[in-house]
């Protein structure tokens, strides 16, 4: 962490000393080739270490992956907290003046916007029964850009085709009119704002305490991701809303912030009202067969699914039928939520020692069969799980909780009380 | 690792085929009309010695999924020489006394035909084609093929999806050969949502044919041939209460169960409909 701070600070000071050599340049490039960027930019040798006699250390990379992905799984939250599945999240995006800043290369709405359709499709791959919907921040007034919905090429068109900046961003004209949007939403869903602020103040009509007020009094769960500096009026809505206030560094550590968001968050309790919903599960139309399909209406040949309410053909799923309002899902988007409902333990780091008798200590992973002693016959880090005391490598730990969510010895071993009693 | 080649001139035809044998011995003994186990290993083995010398860096890797256990019986790649399948049979032999030791001790026998463990040999087939992945830019196409005949346990439905959405991130098809008369559902989604291919053969005297003329072909190859399509893949839900298949139903907006009728409260998190929710943490009741 310190070295980013580092890092960061010494960008700037380099900038400035070179806006003074150099004139009218656009580009950060400054008349550098790309090669010479990454080395004048990045500085890579400030991650260099030395150990004790003074020789170089190896980077190793794969440790230092791993104690980012512990850190985060650390501040993830355990399966007894209940979270909020079904959510309704309204990006906010500052398309200020500020946002036309190049230290993000090649400008800082370029790149939130890039992120941005990164963290859309992660979020419905997460929660496939939620929804998203656009909002910019222009010229002092809040526009909603898309509504609410399922779709993500829609949302992203519309983002990607209406990237200008200019003028003064206004943090309670857009938190206003979110507030409006999601007063119509139902009851049992989750309303979030993920607002990405580039600008260093806020130009308000009004007291932007009231409004603050009026969204924690909706019950909105606002969080921020600022790109320049950390304000007090983003940190105070954060904290009154029950979000998350972060600032970004560089554009990986963006694009972590931005990616935290799409998990479903822990959910307060007396938020959002549970409720049964009503919704369908379509069948597939045999092929070959022509209908009038709801959401295009053109004639279509073979595929699609019926709804079960009112008979309409639909193209895809999770949508909401055009003509009877139903929800219509499959039981794999259902499947896609359960394993926040059941997340796996996180493993235990094991550490070499040196009296482990060497025959004792398990040869290999577990899960990919990959050795776990170093080259040398050293024994390197690695982790082992709680429940079925099976050995992992480092990287399969981070495959397991980050994208598998099943732990390989627990589902190879039977046990005689079975883990989860979810059936279908 | 892996054998020494001079050059690693990987073309689009590589493939790294992970293999899943269903090794139930209750499945096995009851499949009728009679196909014994060890008729079915020798169509197997004449299958992946094909697809060994289809191309010399193929890679081929087994997993025995068992009622008890999951294990690594075979990995082409381990030695100094490519090995024949053959080399796989007394490793097998070896998983499946050991997993028939294992279940001497619960007392589960008279239950019929039980479900093996194919959530667990997934998750470990997935982790190693991770592995693979992480070798370097240069690396096989890896996809999975599940010869399975028992019977889906309802209790791996949530490690099944889990599987199936990895895979299908990672862009890993799912084949699926299915020994018996009984279909699998979950093989079927898994087939579907991933991009593999679902077969039930007619008449397993002639296995070998049906793995080597449907199953065989790399990725890349695929784009040529007809394929079995995927015919009614049933996407429906159960409902909690009672089993059923539902069309349309009522979910709990805190824990994703599904009623087929209007319910005061849920019955798997406790949560009160209609009204908002107090401080406690009803989801952890769940794992128990």
């Amino acid at each position: 962490m310190m070295n980013r701070d580092i890092n960061g600070e010494g960008r700037k000071f380099n900038r400035g000393e070179e806006e003074e050599e150099e004139d009218e340049d656009e580009e950060s490039g400054r008349g550098r080739d790309a090669w010479e960027r990454t080395y004048a930019d990045e500085r890579s040798w400030e991650s260099l270490q030395e150990d004790e006699s003074g020789l170089l250390r190896p980077i190793d990379n794969k440790a230092l992956h791993h104690a980012q992905y512990r850190r985060r799984l650390r501040t993830a939250t355990t399966a007894g907290i209940q979270k909020g599945l079904i959510r309704y999240l309204y990006i906010v995006i500052d398309l200020s003046r500020a946002a036309g800043e190049m230290d993000y290369k090649p400008s800082r709405m370029v790149v939130v916007a890039r992120q941005v359709e990164a963290f859309i499709r992660e979020f419905f791959d997460q929660n496939p029964l939620s929804q998203i919907g656009l909002v910019t921040l222009k010229d002092g007034v809040a526009q909603c850009l898309t509504d609410l919905g399922g779709s993500p090429e829609s949302h992203i068109k519309a983002l990607m085709g209406k990237l200008e900046c200019s003028g003064d961003s206004s943090l309670q004209n857009g938190l206003d009119l979110v507030h409006d949007l999601l007063n119509q939403i139902p009851s049992y869903g989750h309303r979030e704002v993920l607002i990405l602020y580039s600008a260093l103040s806020t130009c308000d009509p009004g007291d932007i305490m009231e409004t603050i007020q009026k969204c924690k009094s909706a019950k909105i769960r606002c969080s921020i991701i600022g790109l320049s500096a950390e304000l007090y009026i983003c940190k105070y809505l954060c904290q009154e809303t029950g979000g998350l206030y972060s600032v970004a560094l560089d554009e990986p550590h963006l694009k972590e912030l931005v990616l935290e968001h799409a998990p479903p968050p822990p959910a307060i309790a007396e938020f959002a009202i549970a409720n049964l919903i009503k919704m369908g599960f379509p069948q597939r139309a045999a092929e070959g067969v022509i209908s009038i399909c709801s959401c295009h209406k053109e004639a279509k040949f073979g595929g699609g699914y019926t709804c079960p309410r009112c008979k309409a053909r639909v193209c895809e799923l999770p949508t909401e039928c055009r003509i009877c309002g139903l929800t219509l899902v499959s039981s794999p988007h259902l499947a896609r939520s359960y394993h926040h409902l059941f997340p796996i333990t996180p493993f235990d780091d094991v550490s070499p020692s040196i009296t482990n008798i060497p025959h004792k200590l398990p040869k290999s992973c577990f899960g990919c069969q990959q050795s776990l002693l170093n080259p040398g016959n050293l024994p390197g880090p690695w982790v082992a799980c709680p429940k079925c005391k099976q050995h992992f490598c480092l990287d399969c730990d981070i495959y397991i909780h980050e994208s598998l969510h099943n732990c390989p010895g627990c589902e190879s071993f039977k046990q005689s009380n079975s883990v989860t009693n979810m059936e279908v | 690792m892996s054998p020494p080649v001079p050059s690693k001139i990987l073309t689009d035809d590589v493939s790294l085929l992970m293999v899943l044998i269903d090794s139930n011995p209750h499945f096995w003994s009851s499949i009728k009309p009679h196909f014994s186990f060890s008729k079915f290993l020798s169509h197997v083995l004449a299958f992946l010695n094909s697809i060994l010398l289809l191309n010399q860096l193929n890679q081929v890797v087994v997993i025995a999924t068992g009622i008890n256990s999951c294990g690594y019986v075979f990995d082409s790649s381990s030695g100094s020489v490519s090995q024949r399948a053959e080399s796989l049979l007394p490793k097998l032999e070896e998983f499946a006394e050991n997993d028939e030791s294992l279940s001497e001790r619960d007392d589960d026998s008279g239950n019929g035909v039980g479900s093996s463990l194919l959530s667990g040999s997934l998750s470990m087939a997935l982790c190693y084609i991770q592995r693979v992945f992480r070798s370097g830019p240069l690396h096989p196409q890896p996809r999975i093929i599940c010869l399975h005949g028992s019977p889906d346990g309802p209790g791996q439905y949530v490690a099944i999806m889990n599987s199936i959405f990895s895979a299908q991130r990672s862009m890993v098809p799912i084949d699926s050969c299915v020994i018996g008369i009984q279909h699998s559902a979950f093989l079927q989604q898994a087939s579907y949502i991933t991009g593999g291919v679902y077969l039930k053969p007619q008449q397993l005297d002639g296995l070998f044919q049906y793995l080597a003329t449907v199953f065989a072909t790399d990725l890349h190859s695929r784009n040529f041939l007809q394929l079995p399509k995927p015919v009614g893949v049933d996407f429906r839900a159960s409902c909690f209460c009672h089993k059923n298949t539902i069309d349309m139903g009522f979910i709990c907006s805190v824990c994703l169960s599904i009623f087929c009728k209007h319910q005061k409260k849920c019955s798997t998190c406790g949560s009160i409909f209609g009204q908002a929710q107090t401080r406690d943490p009803s989801a952890s009741q769940q794992r128990k």
